[in-house]
């Protein structure tokens, strides 16, 4: 058999082929594209599970690397390639598994949409878009496939576009994600200008040896400003909620799977830029730990339930970039793995509840689904379990591993914050669990269990989040953290005591979500009523969407409305002014045209005269 | 005395040119006017031919002395009304001909100024040999193109003359 | 001893002459005699500095007789243009030719 590899670049390829074969022929036939879109993200997932294999049964710090000029300028050059190392075979089996799942999912959820054909082509470029992200082995080709996935990203959250809320919601997402871009692009640059190459491993060579960390600052955050707009991080979190306007397959695999993802896995591919300035690690680090429980503590009161889980993405995107920041790069990828079965498993399954109660979103209104619906219920469970950090599931061991980091990096506070974030998240997902699935309240509905095409994704997703854990766990001698570093990132030894506290920590946010909302033993009613000031707080997002818009209105239309009065008045004036004045001095001056041929040819004749004397007067002063 | 001689030449052909230019522009008479051209011509040829330029004085004496003066008399035919004296007027304003006389004469004086206070540096002697045999081998050699659009220029100003001379006949 | 310098010169006043004829009569027959006698002396610019200064060769005779070549062809189309415009006003005084004015 010849090598594996060297058929790796048509990963990313085979998707990108069926979506333009679906957009420029196929779009005719929606079951045709479906198909087609399903038999290639099913080649890519053979092909990275092959990879995958082999670089598995290798060495760590063996790595795969092919490259084309894609573009090349004085001072500029771009590959376009593949780089294939455990790191990228994780994700593209991350990648390849989800989006398998998710589009076999579509075929239940979306059946009948008469976007069919559309939805599976953007589909398709999505897959192809993260897959060539993920394969990159350089910060320019990097960049290209960042901006497609977020291309791809508006599309699908304004999928529907006949909503109003969905169009928004997909302008949002693309203008806050421009933010983080231009800064992540700058940052591109700047490495170009000061090391001369994008190329991971030749920077990767030089980076260590240059000190002058006025230089390495900048650059550091300007690149962290890519992941704080892809991955959602505080300030620039705000799309992120609204974009659950797209179809929930598409929540599930963009907005908590891969895409947003893609931001940590950014941070972990430069590591080595962010390990040599403590000073924008910490900042990472705390930027992920607020995000984590600021988003957390907005999830404890949302209604909706796609908003919830929605919140708990972006809490546990914060607690990936805090691992990242406190140097714990293998447990931020490590949890970036689990959660990505885990959420998608949640997302897909709040999906085929929403689809089984016909595009119901609100908690109350649903309740004792648990009968009605037993499958989704169940493996709702069970990655809500593993999203809380209940042993043995996989959330456990990620988490765990996260938190370890924190306290044995001499991060105290981190610590106590994940903690809390984890005792927050075990709540919020069994309010929700409880709230939903069993509870007292028997609305009227006519929920049915999903078909088999909806609930075979939800059933390897479970068994995933299930085992996926193992991979990093002190079972296996973290056989996760082996592959990932070259041993470049100390490696903690297990920690009995963490893990208990951990575990009961979790155990108790679930025990009192079960009070609350199961037994009812204290009025969640009275308990909003109490704490109404920071109930209303909580719900309203900390108004943050309220102070961007009138930061925008009082800033922006501001400083627009002086500068459209400058441009009325000022630059108007002078632009009509001028053109008065010439109006003017043409008024005056055309009585010098008489139409007379001779006069033209007097005027002509005076000025080779001026000319000729002139330059006669010039030569005899010069020779007198 | 050869210098004498043609200084001498040059004198009556320079005094015969500008006289009868003179006359070109001050005759009151078109006809007369024409007639002066025709002179100031030839005065032109007869230069040609005191500065070694034989074939030159050929073409001016052919083409101007005899087809562009025959043109401009019978121009002047076509578009006389009455007498001939008169026909040919100075400019309509004493201010318009005084500008005309002021940047003549200023022109003049300061070309002239110039060219008198000029060094020059005098070439070889021409080699003995045949000029039209040169100026053959520079019309078709180096500047063939020049040549040859010349050549189109011609026939296009005789089919743009027809058409303009025809008019409407509609 | 008859130099350059007299050759130029003597182009000079036709040339001036020329200029005069152009600027202030008011026939246009009479204005394209007056450019004639302008071409005239510019030929005979030519034709001088060819023989005094590079004499070994004919270029400037050449040029002569583009010189001509055009005057030729503009003296055509002039004629032409001046008989068109006395069919359409019945004159050939530049003065009654105002159209383009303000």
């Amino acid at each position: 058999m010849t090598n594996i590899f060297h058929s790796a670049w048509m990963i990313p390829l085979l998707p990108f082929l069926a979506f333009a074969l679906i957009g420029l022929w196929l779009h005719r036939w929606p079951k045709i594209s479906a198909g087609l879109s399903l038999a290639a993200i099913g080649s890519a997932f053979i092909l990275s599970l092959l990879v995958a294999l082999k670089i598995f049964s290798g060495h760590p710090g063996e790595f795969y690397k092919m490259s084309v000029h894609w573009l090349n300028m004085p001072g500029l050059q771009v590959d376009m390639g593949v780089l294939i190392d455990p790191l990228s075979a994780l994700m593209l089996m991350v990648v390849t598994i989800v989006a398998l799942l998710v589009q076999i999912y579509s075929l239940g959820y979306m059946k009948g949409d008469p976007g069919l054909a559309s939805y599976y082509a953007y589909q398709s470029a999505f897959a192809g878009s993260m897959l060539g992200l993920v394969v990159s082995n350089n910060f320019g080709q990097i960049f290209v496939f960042w901006e497609l996935v977020g291309l791809c990203s508006y599309l699908l959250i304004g999928f529907w576009f006949g909503k109003n809320s969905a169009r928004e919601a997909a302008k949002k997402a693309f203008i806050t994600n421009r933010i983080g871009d231009f800064g992540f692009l700058l940052g591109i640059l700047f490495l170009a200008i000061v090391f001369g190459t994008l190329d991971y491993g030749e920077l990767a060579a030089r980076v260590p040896g240059y000190h002058n960390l006025a230089v390495l600052i900048p650059i550091s955050l300007l690149l962290f400003c890519g992941p704080v707009g892809k991955s959602a991080q505080f300030p620039l979190h705000v799309w992120l909620p609204d974009a659950m306007e797209g179809p929930t397959p598409v929540s599930a695999l963009i907005h908590a799977a891969t895409m947003v993802a893609a931001g940590v896995y950014l941070i972990a591919r430069a590591f080595f830029i962010f390990n040599s300035t403590p000073q924008v690690m910490t900042l990472i680090a705390m930027v992920g730990g607020f995000t984590a429980i600021f988003a957390a503590s907005i999830a404890l009161v949302q209604n909706d339930i796609k908003r919830i889980l929605a919140y708990s993405t972006l809490s546990q995107l914060g607690y990936m970039v805090m691992a990242m920041g406190i140097g714990a790069m293998t447990a931020g990828m490590f949890h970036l793995m689990t959660h990505a079965f885990f959420k998608s498993l949640l997302f897909l399954g709040a999906g085929s509840v929403i689809h089984a109660l016909h595009d119901e979103q609100d908690i109350w209104n649903m309740g004792q689904l648990a009968k009605k619906m037993p499958f989704t219920t169940w493996t709702f469970v069970v990655g809500a379990l593993a999203l809380a950090g209940i042993p043995p599931l996989s959330g456990f061991w990620s988490k765990d591993e996260i938190l370890l980091g924190a306290y044995t990096g001499g991060h105290m506070g981190l610590y106590l914050l994940g903690s809390l974030v984890a005792f927050m998240t075990a709540f919020y997902m069994f309010r929700l669990i409880f709230v939903v699935f069993f509870g007292s309240r028997t609305p009227e509905n006519h929920a049915h269990e999903s078909s088999p095409v909806m609930t075979g994704p939800l059933l390897i997703l479970a068994s995933l989040s299930v085992v996926s854990g193992f991979a990093g766990s002190s079972l296996t001698d973290n056989w996760f953290a082996y592959w990932i570093t070259n041993s470049a990132v100390v490696h903690h030894e297990p920690n009995m005591s963490i893990m208990v506290i951990s575990s009961l920590i979790a155990l108790s946010g679930i025990l009192l979500a079960w009070i609350v909302y199961q037994k009812e033993l204290i009025s969640h009613q009275s308990l909003r009523q109490r704490f109404a000031g920071i109930y209303q707080l909580l719900l309203h997002k900390y108004y943050i969407d309220e102070i961007y818009a009138w930061l925008i209105k009082f800033l922006v239309d501001g400083v627009a409305h002086f500068l459209e009065w400058v441009d009325l008045r000022i630059i108007n004036g002078a632009v009509n002014g001028l053109a008065k004045c010439t109006g003017r001095l043409g008024q005056g001056l055309r009585y010098s045209e008489d139409g007379q041929v001779q006069t033209y040819a007097l005027y002509m004749f005076g000025g080779l005269i001026v000319v000729l004397v002139t330059a006669l007067c010039a030569v005899f002063t010069a020779l007198a | 005395m050869t210098m004498t001689i043609q200084n001498l030449v040059f004198a009556s052909l320079g005094g015969i040119t500008v006289l009868a230019a003179l006359g070109v522009v001050l005759s009151k008479n078109m006809v007369h006017s024409a007639l002066f051209l025709v002179l100031t011509f030839l005065g032109v040829g007869g230069i040609y031919f005191n500065l070694g330029a034989g074939f030159l004085a050929l073409v001016q004496i052919l083409v101007y002395a005899g087809a562009i003066s025959v043109l401009m008399i019978f121009a002047i035919m076509l578009v006389m009304k009455g007498e001939a004296g008169g026909s040919n007027p100075p400019g309509p304003s004493l201010g318009s001909r005084l500008w005309g006389i002021y940047l003549a004469v200023l022109l003049t004086l300061g070309l002239g100024a110039s060219i008198w206070f000029s060094q020059w540096a005098p070439g070889q002697a021409a080699p003995p040999g045949d000029k039209v045999k040169g100026l053959a081998g520079l019309m078709l050699g180096n500047y063939v193109v020049a040549f040859e659009m010349a050549a189109i220029l011609l026939l296009l100003a005789v089919v743009g003359a027809i058409i303009l001379a025809k008019g409407d006949e509609k | 001893m008859v130099g350059l310098s007299h050759y130029l010169i003597l182009a000079s006043l036709l040339f001036g002459i020329g200029l005069y004829g152009v600027l202030s009569k008011r026939s246009a027959v009479a204005v394209l005699m007056s450019i004639e006698l302008m071409l005239n002396a510019v030929n005979i610019n030519f034709i001088a500095i060819n023989r005094f200064l590079q004499p070994a060769q004919t270029t400037g005779q050449l040029f002569a007789i583009f010189v001509i070549v055009v005057a030729a062809a503009e003296v055509a189309v002039g004629l032409a243009l001046i008989l068109s415009i006395y069919r359409l006003r019945k004159s050939v005084d530049l003065n009654d030719f105002n159209l383009m004015k303000w």
